[in-house]
Formats: structure tokens, sequence, C-alpha cells
């Protein structure tokens, strides 16, 4: 799954240490997420689309459809 | 923050981890030469010695519960698939070892403390590998 966190944070001039604090989870997990090795449960990706204020399909897409 | 509670929460679940287990291998050093070295083969101090270590070792159960229900969930995904291989590892080792044993092909007899380390190991690089892989 591919997904757009990387921008989405360097965007709002926040750093991946940031990021883990807002979301509750380790920096080593916001890195995995952003480079595409680790993929969110459904919990974590609509925390993500809160933080960010957008549809959760705005941050992650099937890589099937891309 | 909510990440400093998360950060505080498994650090502390972390440090209690760490002291069951050095609680529960101090007692089974206690209950292994206990009763040859310090009270000299008196059967309630190991009856009380070997109970003890059990419920060191209970309570390092519970604390290790504790801990994998801190950490967030990629790090709980490392830890159960090293604990997959660990205990494929250690069934599959264990019993191979067992046959070596019963068909006489090794000379001595299978010790406990082998898979244990064979257990242990397995985890522990399949916790270092989980933990590179998703770097």
């Amino acid at each position: 799954m591919k997904n757009r966190l990387k921008v989405l944070r360097a965007e709002r001039d926040l750093t991946q240490a940031d990021l883990a604090d807002a979301l509750a989870v380790s920096r080593q997990t916001v890195n995995a997420i952003e480079k595409g090795k680790f993929d969110p449960s459904l919990p974590l990706a609509f925390k993500i689309s809160r933080l960010f204020n957008l549809p959760i399909e705005a941050i992650f897409q099937d890589e099937e459809e891309v | 923050m909510e990440n400093q509670n998360y950060n505080t929460q498994l650090r502390r679940n972390t440090w209690q981890l760490a002291i069951w287990t050095f609680a529960w291998v101090a007692s089974m050093a206690l209950a292994t030469f206990g009763p040859n070295l310090i009270w000299q083969e008196n059967m309630p101090f190991t009856i009380v010695a070997i109970v003890l270590n059990a419920a060191f070792g209970a309570a390092m159960i519970l604390a290790n519960i504790r801990y994998i229900k801190s950490m967030d969930e990629m790090q709980r995904r490392i830890q159960l698939e090293a604990m997959g291989i660990a205990l494929g590892v250690g069934v599959v080792g264990g019993l191979s070892y067992s046959l070596l044993d019963t068909t006489n092909i090794i000379s001595g007899d299978a010790e406990i403390s082998f898979l244990v380390i064979l257990i242990g190991l397995t985890y522990l690089a399949a916790t270092v590998i989980g933990q590179i892989r998703y770097r």
C-alpha cells in the first residue's frame, strides 16, 4: 500500500518524532509506514486521517489501483 | 503529549519485565544450586525455592504480557513473528534433538537447557532481524 504520509508531514513541518508523538506510536513505526514497509491497522489509519483532516483514501492508496 | 505516555508506559513495562526476569533467573539459580550448596538437601527449603521460582515465573509471564500490550502495532507484529519462529524452531529442533537421544545417535542425555538456549537465541535473532526488516 502506498501513502502520502511523508509529503503530508513535510507540508506541516512535522518531524517523524512529532508525528509519532501525535499518533502514540514509535518513531520507527512512522518511518516504516512512510517507507511502505508496514501497513497500519484501520484504527491507526483513521487516527492519521483525523490528524491530517483528510479522508483515508487521500492518504493511502491501494497499489493495485495506482 | 500522547506519545510521552506511550514511551513512559513502554519504558516502565520494560523495566518491570527486566526486574521479574532477573528475579526468575536468580530464583532458578537458587533452586538449582541451593539444595547442595546452601541448605544441604533440606527438603522444605527446596520446595519453597521451587514454589518461589514458579511464582516469579508467573509474574514474569504477566509482565511480558503487559510489556507486549504497551507496544505499538508494528512492534507487536515483530514480537509475534519472532515468537512464532522461536516456537517453531523450538518444537522442531527439540523433537529432532529428542530423537537423536532416543536413537542413541548422541552419547549423552538430551538436556532441556539446550532447548531453552535454542529458543532464546532464535527469539533474539528473529527480533533483531524483524527490527532491521521494518527499518
